[in-house]
């Protein structure tokens, strides 16, 4: 390894270009998904879903995607047994893998999780490559039953604030009173999330460290400002009061979820940077330690900032050279979903994704939307939802971590060869 | 990997309303074809029966989209079967009023003056069954709306009832009639079979109408 070029060794060009590559499928394929209710709703343009999306999965990388990538760079692997070499060829295989896996996926439309395929890649090399005792089983375990608990949670959370929106707005005499009044408790709770998830891990990067009395009294000014907002706006949008006799009562209400809908879809936009950055800059940010020279291997060196940031901006170029024809046509296709019930899914889905994310389990975004929306048409509330797409989640579910796998272990020997 | 956009399925709610509208259209024109028989107006039968099977048929077209719209392996608001018996008593509301201008204008028959008005009662209040229906049937997507719950479900529940009572109408409507009609049994001769045949049709209406709302009030209740 005495090549260099520019001062750089090659390993750190080769997977910097590798972890780029991820981070501009991320933004291609899956910030759509986050976004595309929005837009199928009606809640957002195009242009300005690219624009909201950009700007907060950038911020919710670089604030607070430390989290997530720390597992995904050691949390799965014992250290101890990984020597500096192993751990350089293994990530850029973990990093191959994956960006294989997910050219593949793409050219034959399945549903690939970029989550699903690093994971499967770092399992792969580590238990092949290495052996089957380097792997941190039970954290892989808790990770892999993560991809079922985070649908199923968030699909709960989404049946539960259907109908509760349900109930206290829709149902009633004066929606659109009710929305009123009702409106700024959704407007705290979606600041309050979005300020928890920032304060509680993302300052840390910022040498801002709160403790959680500190993050939760914090957030909560957060949230109150965000209600105060919120009052405000309602009392704007929502003036007339003959709506609600009329045959149309339910339109002024949806008009005011578009409002909130937007708010989640930002939450979940900078949930999805928080969580899915690591998928590209865990194994990046291993390689950068097994680099330095004596660095320490398994504990300390946090992940660098700029990690997050080329991170951060990799998945907001693939967001806008390609995401936005994703989301095109995921919005044409999503046109039966009101505000109100795009606004109980992305709530769910968010709510969930920061939780793992704050435990440090990396989730795949797009199948925890998917499981909030279920959640929605379970409670009735969505006209008609296709269950084989379910299915075909389940069966690429299965299918991508052994593929992940032996495609690392393939590359874990190629590069081996090739720079040894 | 468009995973979302695919997720959704084309919901089946606002074709439904079509179809129901276009039954509704159907039923309608059920007035105007007994108007021209209570004025004796044999030529319009004509024009009044093409309309009417115009109307079907694009019944018919919407039914079938709807069908070939509804694999199973979609997750329905309004469960498939429940679905697709709503629509069946909703198209059977065109066809009897296909059948009802069909038997009239192939056997060009004028309303026997003595039924007149008793006639046209029934089949007015057999259309305002159907319309009763059609409303009830537009509230499907606010059903959709606050997920089958709540103040909605009262709201449609009433409407229900509303449409039994009309339905029940028919009923009282339909005897009157065919007390009249039986009445005329040796002046009409043979004739009286094809009478007989119209009002049951008639008061059909009605009757699919009231299991249209009936069939709804089953899946509300669960």
């Amino acid at each position: 390894m005495d090549a260099s070029w520019f001062g750089f060794s090659p390993v750190i060009l080769i997977a910097g270009g590798l972890a780029l590559y991820m981070a501009w499928a991320i933004g291609a394929n899956d910030v759509a998904n986050a976004m595309g209710t929005s837009v199928g709703s009606g809640a957002l343009t195009i242009r300005h879903a690219i624009i909201v999306a950009g700007l907060l999965e950038f911020s919710g990388a670089f604030l607070a995607g430390g989290h997530v990538t720390d597992t995904v760079r050691k949390g799965m692997l014992d250290m101890d047994l990984v020597s500096r070499e192993y751990l350089l060829y293994g990530m850029l295989a973990a990093l191959a893998s994956a960006a294989t896996l997910l050219l593949g996926a793409t050219r034959l439309g399945l549903p690939v999780s970029t989550t699903h395929a690093i994971v499967g890649g770092i399992v792969g090399f580590g238990a092949v490559g290495i052996g089957p005792e380097a792997v941190n089983w039970p954290q892989v375990g808790s990770i892999a039953a993560s991809w079922v608990t985070s649908p199923l949670l968030s699909g709960c959370l989404a049946f539960f604030i259907f109908h509760i929106t349900s109930s206290t707005i829709l149902d009633r005499e004066k929606p659109l009173e009710q929305v009123r009044r009702l409106g700024p408790i959704f407007f705290f709770y979606v600041f309050f999330i979005i300020g928890l998830v920032t304060l509680f891990k993302g300052l840390k990067n910022l040498n801002l460290d709160l403790n959680l009395p500190e993050a939760i009294a914090a957030s909560t000014l957060v949230g109150l400002v965000g209600a105060l907002i919120g009052a405000f706006f309602l009392s704007r949008v929502a003036k007339s009061d003959r709506a609600d006799q009329s045959d149309h009562r339910f339109s002024q209400v949806e008009r005011v979820f578009v409002v909130l809908q937007i708010l989640t879809a930002c939450a979940v936009a900078f949930a999805h940077g928080s969580n899915d950055v690591a998928n590209a800059i865990g194994p990046l940010a291993a390689i950068a330690t097994a680099l330095q020279e004596g660095g320490e291997l398994a504990h300390k060196a946090p992940v660098a900032p700029w990690m997050l940031a080329v991170g951060g901006a990799g998945i907001v170029v693939g967001l806008a050279t390609w995401g936005y024809r994703v989301m095109e046509t995921v919005g044409k296709k999503i046109t039966e979903l009101t505000p109100s019930r795009g606004f109980a899914a992305e709530l769910a889905a968010a709510t969930t994704i920061v939780l793992a994310s704050r435990m440090g389990i990396p989730v795949s975004t797009t199948h925890t939307l998917v499981g909030a929306v279920l959640g929605v048409g379970l409670a009735r509330g969505i006209g008609a939802l296709d269950m084989r797409v379910v299915g075909n989640i389940a069966i690429s579910w299965v299918a991508t971590l052994p593929i992940a796998a032996a495609l690392s272990v393939f590359f874990f020997y190629f590069f081996k060869g090739l720079l040894t | 990997m468009a995973l979302m956009g695919d997720l959704f399925g084309k919901s089946p709610i606002r074709p439904m309303q079509q179809h129901m509208r276009a039954s509704l259209e159907c039923a309608r024109e059920v007035l105007p074809l007994f108007e021209a028989m209570a004025a004796g107006n044999v030529s319009e039968l004509l024009p009044r029966r093409d309309k009417i099977d115009r109307l079907e048929h694009e019944a018919d077209r919407i039914k079938n989209e709807i069908r070939s719209q509804l694999p199973k392996r979609l997750m329905l608001a309004i469960e498939r079967r429940d679905m697709l018996e709503i629509l069946d008593f909703q198209d059977s509301i065109a066809d009897v009023a296909q059948d009802i201008a069909e038997l009239v204008e192939i056997r060009s028959m004028t309303i026997p003056e003595t039924l007149v008005d008793s006639m046209l009662d029934l089949v007015r209040r057999a259309i305002a069954a159907c319309e009763a229906a059609g409303r009830i049937i537009d509230e499907l997507d606010k059903l959709v709306e606050t997920g089958f719950r709540g103040r909605e479900v009262a709201r449609v529940e009433e409407m229900i009832d509303e449409l039994s009572r009309i339905e029940s109408d028919t009923d009282e409507l339909t005897e009157r009639v065919q007390r009249k009609l039986f009445a005329l049994e040796s002046e009409l001769g043979v004739g009286i079979v094809f009478w007989n045949q119209i009002v049951g049709w008639v008061s059909n209406l009605a009757d699919y109408a009231e299991r249209v709302g009936n069939r709804l009030r089953l899946l509300i209740a669960s």
